[in-house]
Protein backbone atom coordinates (compact mmCIF):
# COMPACT_ATOMS: atom_id res chain seq x y z
CA UNK A 1 0.00 0.00 0.00
CA UNK A 2 1.19 3.17 -0.95
CA UNK A 3 -0.46 6.68 -1.01
CA UNK A 4 1.60 9.19 -3.71
CA UNK A 5 0.52 12.77 -4.42
CA UNK A 6 1.87 14.85 -7.43
CA UNK A 7 2.43 18.33 -7.74
CA UNK A 8 -0.26 19.27 -6.24
CA UNK A 9 -1.01 22.64 -5.29
CA UNK A 10 -3.99 24.29 -3.71
CA UNK A 11 -5.58 27.36 -4.36
CA UNK A 12 -8.26 28.83 -1.75
CA UNK A 13 -10.27 32.03 -2.11
CA UNK A 14 -7.80 33.39 -4.90
CA UNK A 15 -4.65 32.91 -2.91
CA UNK A 16 -2.07 30.17 -4.02
CA UNK A 17 -1.24 28.38 -0.80
CA UNK A 18 0.93 25.62 -2.10
CA UNK A 19 2.14 23.97 -5.22
CA UNK A 20 4.22 21.60 -7.13
CA UNK A 21 4.08 19.49 -3.54
CA UNK A 22 4.37 15.83 -4.37
CA UNK A 23 5.36 12.89 -1.31
CA UNK A 24 4.56 9.81 -0.94
CA UNK A 25 3.73 7.04 2.10
CA UNK A 26 4.44 3.58 2.15
CA UNK A 27 2.53 1.28 4.37
CA UNK A 28 3.51 1.71 8.17
CA UNK A 29 4.56 5.04 7.52
CA UNK A 30 3.46 8.36 9.26
CA UNK A 31 3.42 11.53 7.65
CA UNK A 32 3.61 14.81 9.43
CA UNK A 33 1.80 18.08 7.84
CA UNK A 34 3.36 21.36 10.11
CA UNK A 35 3.21 25.04 9.65
CA UNK A 36 1.67 27.94 10.42
CA UNK A 37 -2.36 29.31 10.88
CA UNK A 38 -3.80 29.37 6.73
CA UNK A 39 -0.63 27.40 5.04
CA UNK A 40 -3.36 24.69 4.33
CA UNK A 41 -2.61 21.87 6.25
CA UNK A 42 -6.42 21.23 6.56
CA UNK A 43 -6.65 21.50 2.76
CA UNK A 44 -4.01 19.25 1.76
CA UNK A 45 -5.98 16.38 4.33
CA UNK A 46 -8.96 17.38 3.11
CA UNK A 47 -7.34 17.07 -0.43
CA UNK A 48 -6.03 14.00 -0.32
CA UNK A 49 -9.33 12.49 1.36
CA UNK A 50 -10.71 13.86 -2.24
CA UNK A 51 -13.45 16.25 -0.07
CA UNK A 52 -11.32 18.96 -1.92
CA UNK A 53 -10.47 19.17 -5.73
CA UNK A 54 -6.38 20.09 -6.17
CA UNK A 55 -6.04 22.89 -8.50
CA UNK A 56 -3.80 20.94 -9.77
CA UNK A 57 -1.72 17.52 -9.59
CA UNK A 58 -3.32 14.29 -8.09
CA UNK A 59 -3.82 11.49 -4.94
CA UNK A 60 -3.05 7.85 -5.84
CA UNK A 61 -3.60 5.68 -3.23
CA UNK A 62 -2.56 2.30 -4.67
CA UNK A 63 -2.34 3.49 -7.96
CA UNK A 64 -6.26 4.28 -8.12
CA UNK A 65 -7.36 7.89 -9.09
CA UNK A 66 -8.77 10.56 -6.17
CA UNK A 67 -12.14 10.56 -6.92
CA UNK A 68 -13.80 9.35 -3.85
CA UNK A 69 -11.89 6.38 -4.13
CA UNK A 70 -8.86 7.41 -1.57
CA UNK A 71 -11.64 8.19 0.41
CA UNK A 72 -13.13 4.75 0.70
CA UNK A 73 -9.79 3.50 2.42
CA UNK A 74 -9.22 6.41 4.61
CA UNK A 75 -10.79 7.86 7.88
CA UNK A 76 -10.61 11.14 7.80
CA UNK A 77 -10.86 12.77 11.66
CA UNK A 78 -11.19 16.81 11.06
CA UNK A 79 -11.23 19.69 13.56
CA UNK A 80 -15.07 18.94 13.74
CA UNK A 81 -16.11 16.10 15.22
CA UNK A 82 -18.69 14.99 12.89
CA UNK A 83 -20.97 13.79 16.97
CA UNK A 84 -24.30 14.52 16.64
CA UNK A 85 -25.29 15.97 19.85
CA UNK A 86 -28.93 14.17 20.03
CA UNK A 87 -27.92 10.94 20.06
CA UNK A 88 -25.68 8.73 22.17
CA UNK A 89 -21.86 8.23 22.32
CA UNK A 90 -22.53 4.85 21.90
CA UNK A 91 -25.25 5.48 19.16
CA UNK A 92 -22.51 7.47 17.69
CA UNK A 93 -20.04 5.18 17.40
CA UNK A 94 -22.66 2.05 16.18
CA UNK A 95 -23.96 4.75 13.44
CA UNK A 96 -20.28 5.21 11.85
CA UNK A 97 -19.29 0.97 12.14
CA UNK A 98 -22.42 0.57 10.27
CA UNK A 99 -21.85 3.49 7.47
CA UNK A 100 -18.42 2.38 7.30
CA UNK A 101 -19.11 -1.24 7.47
CA UNK A 102 -17.29 -2.57 10.43
CA UNK A 103 -18.35 -4.99 13.21
CA UNK A 104 -20.77 -4.02 15.59
CA UNK A 105 -18.82 -5.43 18.34
CA UNK A 106 -16.24 -2.99 18.36
CA UNK A 107 -18.06 -0.51 19.06
CA UNK A 108 -17.96 -1.26 23.01
CA UNK A 109 -14.46 -1.67 22.69
CA UNK A 110 -13.57 1.29 21.00
CA UNK A 111 -15.29 3.37 23.90
CA UNK A 112 -13.32 1.60 26.23
CA UNK A 113 -10.14 2.05 24.82
CA UNK A 114 -11.17 5.92 24.65
CA UNK A 115 -12.79 6.11 28.44
CA UNK A 116 -16.04 6.60 27.26
CA UNK A 117 -17.66 3.14 28.50
CA UNK A 118 -19.26 4.98 31.62
CA UNK A 119 -20.80 7.40 29.28
CA UNK A 120 -21.67 5.15 26.68
CA UNK A 121 -25.53 6.10 26.90
CA UNK A 122 -25.18 10.20 27.02
CA UNK A 123 -26.25 11.94 24.85
CA UNK A 124 -23.10 13.66 23.14
CA UNK A 125 -24.25 16.63 23.78
CA UNK A 126 -23.24 16.47 27.53
CA UNK A 127 -19.81 15.48 26.82
CA UNK A 128 -17.20 18.10 27.21
CA UNK A 129 -14.77 18.72 24.15
CA UNK A 130 -11.90 16.42 25.18
CA UNK A 131 -14.62 13.70 25.57
CA UNK A 132 -16.13 14.14 22.26
CA UNK A 133 -12.21 14.62 20.49
CA UNK A 134 -12.20 11.34 22.52
CA UNK A 135 -15.34 9.82 20.63
CA UNK A 136 -14.08 11.30 17.19
CA UNK A 137 -11.11 9.18 17.63
CA UNK A 138 -12.93 6.05 18.47
CA UNK A 139 -14.41 5.94 15.10
CA UNK A 140 -10.59 4.99 13.94
CA UNK A 141 -11.59 1.33 16.34
CA UNK A 142 -14.90 1.01 14.89
CA UNK A 143 -14.00 -0.15 11.13
CA UNK A 144 -10.70 -0.76 9.55
CA UNK A 145 -9.42 1.40 7.02
CA UNK A 146 -5.54 1.11 6.29
CA UNK A 147 -5.32 5.24 5.50
CA UNK A 148 -5.78 7.56 8.89
CA UNK A 149 -6.21 10.88 7.80
CA UNK A 150 -6.05 13.24 11.18
CA UNK A 151 -6.69 17.30 11.58
CA UNK A 152 -5.29 18.18 14.76
CA UNK A 153 -6.14 14.96 16.02
CA UNK A 154 -4.67 16.10 20.06
CA UNK A 155 -7.02 19.31 19.97
CA UNK A 156 -8.83 19.17 23.59
CA UNK A 157 -7.16 16.21 24.65
CA UNK A 158 -5.62 15.82 28.25
CA UNK A 159 -2.39 13.66 28.88
CA UNK A 160 -4.38 10.37 28.98
CA UNK A 161 -6.01 10.97 25.74
CA UNK A 162 -2.84 11.97 24.14
CA UNK A 163 -1.54 8.41 25.41
CA UNK A 164 -4.58 6.32 24.04
CA UNK A 165 -3.73 8.03 20.79
CA UNK A 166 -0.02 7.53 20.90
CA UNK A 167 -0.67 4.14 21.61
CA UNK A 168 -3.27 3.94 18.97
CA UNK A 169 -1.35 5.25 16.20
CA UNK A 170 1.97 3.43 17.02
CA UNK A 171 -0.51 0.15 16.67
CA UNK A 172 -1.96 0.93 13.39
CA UNK A 173 1.93 2.21 12.24
CA UNK A 174 2.98 -1.21 13.24
CA UNK A 175 0.11 -3.44 11.73
CA UNK A 176 1.18 -1.61 8.34
CA UNK A 177 -1.32 0.96 8.29
CA UNK A 178 -0.26 4.85 6.64
CA UNK A 179 -1.03 8.19 8.79
CA UNK A 180 -1.04 11.72 7.64
CA UNK A 181 -1.47 14.15 10.38
CA UNK A 182 -2.08 17.86 10.40
CA UNK A 183 -0.57 19.12 13.86
CA UNK A 184 0.86 22.15 15.73
CA UNK A 185 1.72 19.84 18.49
CA UNK A 186 4.60 17.59 18.25
CA UNK A 187 3.69 13.64 18.13
CA UNK A 188 7.21 12.90 19.50
CA UNK A 189 6.34 9.18 19.68
CA UNK A 190 6.34 9.31 16.00
CA UNK A 191 9.35 8.78 13.42
CA UNK A 192 7.92 10.39 10.40
CA UNK A 193 8.34 12.28 7.72
CA UNK A 194 7.42 15.70 7.90
CA UNK A 195 6.32 18.69 5.09
CA UNK A 196 6.60 22.20 6.45
CA UNK A 197 3.94 24.05 4.80
CA UNK A 198 5.10 27.89 4.33
CA UNK A 199 2.36 30.46 4.98
CA UNK A 200 4.13 32.05 1.89
CA UNK A 201 3.02 29.04 -0.40
CA UNK A 202 6.12 26.86 -0.50
CA UNK A 203 6.59 23.68 0.68
CA UNK B 1 -24.70 -1.55 1.62
CA UNK B 2 -28.53 -1.92 2.65
CA UNK B 3 -27.00 -2.40 6.54
CA UNK B 4 -25.32 1.21 6.07
CA UNK B 5 -28.10 3.00 4.20
CA UNK B 6 -30.22 1.78 7.02
CA UNK B 7 -28.44 3.40 9.21
CA UNK B 8 -28.89 6.36 7.97
CA UNK B 9 -32.44 6.38 7.72
CA UNK B 10 -32.55 4.91 11.63
CA UNK B 11 -30.07 7.92 12.74
CA UNK B 12 -31.88 10.71 10.21
CA UNK B 13 -35.23 9.70 12.04
CA UNK B 14 -33.78 9.35 15.40
CA UNK B 15 -32.57 13.13 15.04
CA UNK B 16 -35.48 14.53 13.76
CA UNK B 17 -37.84 12.94 16.40
CA UNK B 18 -35.19 13.58 19.36
CA UNK B 19 -35.60 16.83 20.78
CA UNK B 20 -34.88 19.93 18.82
CA UNK B 21 -34.87 17.34 15.72
CA UNK B 22 -37.96 19.87 13.97
CA UNK B 23 -39.94 16.80 12.87
CA UNK B 24 -43.15 18.79 14.51
CA UNK B 25 -42.28 22.15 13.32
CA UNK B 26 -44.04 21.47 9.64
CA UNK B 27 -47.13 20.09 11.52
CA UNK B 28 -47.46 23.13 13.46
CA UNK B 29 -46.96 25.57 10.60
CA UNK B 30 -49.42 23.32 8.48
CA UNK B 31 -52.26 23.53 11.37
CA UNK B 32 -50.89 27.71 11.75
CA UNK B 33 -51.58 28.30 8.39
CA UNK B 34 -55.00 26.18 8.04
CA UNK B 35 -56.50 27.32 11.08
CA UNK B 36 -56.22 31.12 10.27
CA UNK B 37 -58.02 30.91 6.82
CA UNK B 38 -61.43 30.62 7.86
CA UNK B 39 -61.11 33.52 10.37
CA UNK B 40 -59.73 35.55 7.06
CA UNK B 41 -62.51 34.08 4.94
CA UNK B 42 -65.12 34.15 7.55
CA UNK B 43 -68.03 31.47 8.43
CA UNK B 44 -69.24 30.85 5.10
CA UNK B 45 -69.26 26.89 5.06
CA UNK B 46 -69.73 26.54 1.14
CA UNK B 47 -66.73 28.56 0.26
CA UNK B 48 -64.69 26.97 2.91
CA UNK B 49 -65.56 23.64 1.00
CA UNK B 50 -64.78 24.97 -2.06
CA UNK B 51 -61.46 26.13 -1.41
CA UNK B 52 -60.54 23.59 1.31
CA UNK B 53 -58.20 21.38 -0.92
CA UNK B 54 -56.33 24.56 -2.07
CA UNK B 55 -55.87 25.66 1.09
CA UNK B 56 -54.65 22.46 2.45
CA UNK B 57 -52.57 21.92 -0.62
CA UNK B 58 -50.76 25.22 -0.21
CA UNK B 59 -50.26 24.82 3.42
CA UNK B 60 -48.96 21.32 2.92
CA UNK B 61 -46.37 22.61 0.08
CA UNK B 62 -45.24 25.49 2.41
CA UNK B 63 -44.71 23.88 5.59
CA UNK B 64 -42.86 21.02 3.58
CA UNK B 65 -40.55 23.93 2.28
CA UNK B 66 -39.71 24.55 6.02
CA UNK B 67 -36.44 23.08 7.35
CA UNK B 68 -35.45 21.16 3.63
CA UNK B 69 -32.24 23.63 4.08
CA UNK B 70 -31.10 21.28 7.30
CA UNK B 71 -30.86 18.22 5.48
CA UNK B 72 -27.54 18.65 4.33
CA UNK B 73 -26.12 21.56 5.91
CA UNK B 74 -26.94 20.07 9.96
CA UNK B 75 -24.28 17.48 8.85
CA UNK B 76 -22.29 20.07 6.75
CA UNK B 77 -21.77 22.03 10.53
CA UNK B 78 -20.82 19.59 12.79
CA UNK B 79 -18.84 17.95 9.94
CA UNK B 80 -20.88 14.13 9.19
CA UNK B 81 -21.40 15.50 5.39
CA UNK B 82 -17.58 14.21 5.17
CA UNK B 83 -18.41 10.90 6.77
CA UNK B 84 -21.10 10.55 4.68
CA UNK B 85 -18.88 11.88 1.25
CA UNK B 86 -16.25 9.23 2.32
CA UNK B 87 -18.60 5.97 2.95
CA UNK B 88 -18.32 3.51 0.30
CA UNK B 89 -22.13 3.96 -0.66
CA UNK B 90 -23.06 6.23 -3.86
CA UNK B 91 -23.60 9.48 -2.61
CA UNK B 92 -26.46 9.84 -4.87
CA UNK B 93 -28.30 6.13 -3.08
CA UNK B 94 -27.42 8.13 0.41
CA UNK B 95 -28.76 11.66 -0.59
CA UNK B 96 -32.17 9.35 -1.63
CA UNK B 97 -31.77 7.89 1.81
CA UNK B 98 -31.85 10.96 3.20
CA UNK B 99 -34.50 12.09 2.20
CA UNK B 100 -36.63 9.62 2.68
CA UNK B 101 -36.11 10.10 6.38
CA UNK B 102 -36.74 13.54 5.86
CA UNK B 103 -40.52 12.55 4.37
CA UNK B 104 -40.93 10.10 7.07
CA UNK B 105 -40.58 12.77 9.35
CA UNK B 106 -41.90 16.07 7.79
CA UNK B 107 -43.87 15.17 5.02
CA UNK B 108 -45.76 11.52 6.24
CA UNK B 109 -47.58 13.69 9.46
CA UNK B 110 -48.53 16.00 6.89
CA UNK B 111 -50.70 13.59 5.06
CA UNK B 112 -51.44 12.08 8.54
CA UNK B 113 -53.09 15.91 9.64
CA UNK B 114 -54.61 16.82 6.08
CA UNK B 115 -57.91 15.06 6.97
CA UNK B 116 -58.00 16.61 10.39
CA UNK B 117 -57.31 20.18 9.54
CA UNK B 118 -59.41 18.96 6.56
CA UNK B 119 -62.42 19.27 9.55
CA UNK B 120 -62.03 22.88 10.27
CA UNK B 121 -62.62 23.63 7.20
CA UNK B 122 -65.71 21.95 6.95
CA UNK B 123 -64.61 19.26 4.17
CA UNK B 124 -67.49 16.47 3.47
CA UNK B 125 -65.58 12.90 3.02
CA UNK B 126 -65.02 12.74 0.19
CA UNK B 127 -63.08 15.54 -0.45
CA UNK B 128 -61.27 14.62 2.67
CA UNK B 129 -60.23 11.41 1.21
CA UNK B 130 -59.04 12.52 -2.07
CA UNK B 131 -56.56 15.53 -0.32
CA UNK B 132 -55.16 12.83 1.59
CA UNK B 133 -54.28 10.54 -1.12
CA UNK B 134 -52.85 13.63 -3.47
CA UNK B 135 -50.70 14.50 -0.73
CA UNK B 136 -49.67 10.96 0.16
CA UNK B 137 -48.39 10.74 -3.42
CA UNK B 138 -47.53 14.62 -4.08
CA UNK B 139 -45.44 15.00 -0.61
CA UNK B 140 -42.47 12.86 -2.08
CA UNK B 141 -42.09 14.82 -5.12
CA UNK B 142 -42.12 17.96 -3.11
CA UNK B 143 -39.54 16.55 -0.74
CA UNK B 144 -37.30 14.58 -2.95
CA UNK B 145 -37.32 18.07 -5.68
CA UNK B 146 -36.48 20.26 -2.32
CA UNK B 147 -33.24 17.88 -2.04
CA UNK B 148 -31.93 19.67 -4.72
CA UNK B 149 -32.18 23.05 -2.88
CA UNK B 150 -30.97 21.23 0.17
CA UNK B 151 -27.74 20.36 -1.20
CA UNK B 152 -27.29 24.01 -2.70
CA UNK B 153 -27.83 25.15 1.33
CA UNK B 154 -24.44 23.69 1.90
CA UNK B 155 -22.78 26.45 0.03
CA UNK B 156 -25.13 29.37 1.33
CA UNK B 157 -25.08 29.10 5.01
CA UNK B 158 -28.25 30.56 6.78
CA UNK B 159 -29.88 29.88 3.29
CA UNK B 160 -33.13 28.70 4.21
CA UNK B 161 -35.30 31.05 2.75
CA UNK B 162 -33.59 30.99 -0.79
CA UNK B 163 -33.56 27.62 -0.73
CA UNK B 164 -37.42 27.99 -0.26
CA UNK B 165 -37.48 30.18 -3.23
CA UNK B 166 -35.42 28.51 -5.42
CA UNK B 167 -37.44 25.29 -4.89
CA UNK B 168 -41.01 26.89 -5.05
CA UNK B 169 -41.19 27.73 -8.76
CA UNK B 170 -40.79 23.83 -9.56
CA UNK B 171 -43.17 23.06 -7.10
CA UNK B 172 -45.76 24.77 -8.47
CA UNK B 173 -46.94 21.97 -11.44
CA UNK B 174 -46.84 19.42 -8.32
CA UNK B 175 -49.42 21.98 -6.48
CA UNK B 176 -51.17 22.23 -9.94
CA UNK B 177 -51.92 18.81 -10.14
CA UNK B 178 -52.64 18.45 -6.43
CA UNK B 179 -55.37 20.82 -6.40
CA UNK B 180 -56.62 20.14 -10.22
CA UNK B 181 -56.87 16.06 -8.66
CA UNK B 182 -58.89 17.28 -4.86
CA UNK B 183 -61.53 19.75 -6.93
CA UNK B 184 -62.29 16.91 -9.71
CA UNK B 185 -62.82 14.69 -7.16
CA UNK B 186 -65.72 17.13 -5.29
CA UNK B 187 -66.86 17.66 -8.79
CA UNK B 188 -65.03 19.46 -11.65
CA UNK B 189 -64.92 19.12 -15.21
CA UNK B 190 -61.76 16.84 -15.49
CA UNK B 191 -61.94 13.13 -14.01
CA UNK B 192 -59.60 12.97 -10.62
CA UNK B 193 -57.43 10.13 -12.82
CA UNK B 194 -56.31 12.19 -14.85
CA UNK B 195 -54.24 15.27 -12.81
CA UNK B 196 -53.83 12.49 -9.88
CA UNK B 197 -51.59 10.09 -12.45
CA UNK B 198 -49.70 13.16 -13.45
CA UNK B 199 -48.57 13.51 -9.77
CA UNK B 200 -48.06 9.83 -9.45
CA UNK B 201 -45.89 10.58 -12.73
CA UNK B 202 -44.20 13.58 -11.26
CA UNK B 203 -43.05 11.96 -7.89
CA UNK B 204 -42.08 9.25 -9.35
CA UNK B 205 -39.61 10.92 -11.59
CA UNK B 206 -38.28 13.23 -9.01
CA UNK B 207 -37.65 10.21 -6.58
CA UNK B 208 -34.96 9.59 -9.19
CA UNK B 209 -33.92 13.01 -10.58
CA UNK B 210 -33.46 14.89 -7.11
CA UNK B 211 -31.04 12.44 -5.10
CA UNK B 212 -29.02 12.50 -8.72
CA UNK B 213 -29.36 16.13 -8.87
CA UNK B 214 -28.41 16.31 -4.91
CA UNK B 215 -25.27 14.33 -5.07
CA UNK B 216 -23.86 16.57 -8.59
CA UNK B 217 -24.55 19.29 -6.13
CA UNK B 218 -22.60 17.87 -3.33
CA UNK B 219 -19.72 16.51 -5.57
CA UNK B 220 -19.38 19.97 -7.35
CA UNK B 221 -19.28 21.84 -3.74
CA UNK B 222 -16.59 19.93 -2.18
CA UNK B 223 -15.21 22.98 -0.08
Amino acid sequence: MRLLAQELACIRGGRRLFQGLSFQVAAGEALLVTGPNGAGKTSLLRMIAGLLRPAAGRVAFDGIDADREVGIAAHFVGHLDAVKGSLSAEENLYFVCDLLGGAGDAVAGGLARFGLAPLASFPARMLSAGQRRRLALARLLVASRPLWLLDEPTTGLDNEGQEIFAALTATHLANGGLLVAATHTLLPHLRAQEIRLASGGGA
Amino acid sequence: MTHALRAIFVRDLTIAFRVGGGAGTGVVFFLAIVTVVPFAVGPDLPLLGRIGPAVLWIGALLASLLGLDRVFSADHDDGSLDLLLLAPQPLEMIAATKAAAHWVATGLPLVVAAPLLGLLLGLDAKALGAVTLTLLVGTPALTFLGLVGAALAVALPRGGLLVAVLVLPFAVPILIFGAAATNAAVGGTLPFGTPFKLIAATSLAFLVLGPVAAAAVLRQIRD
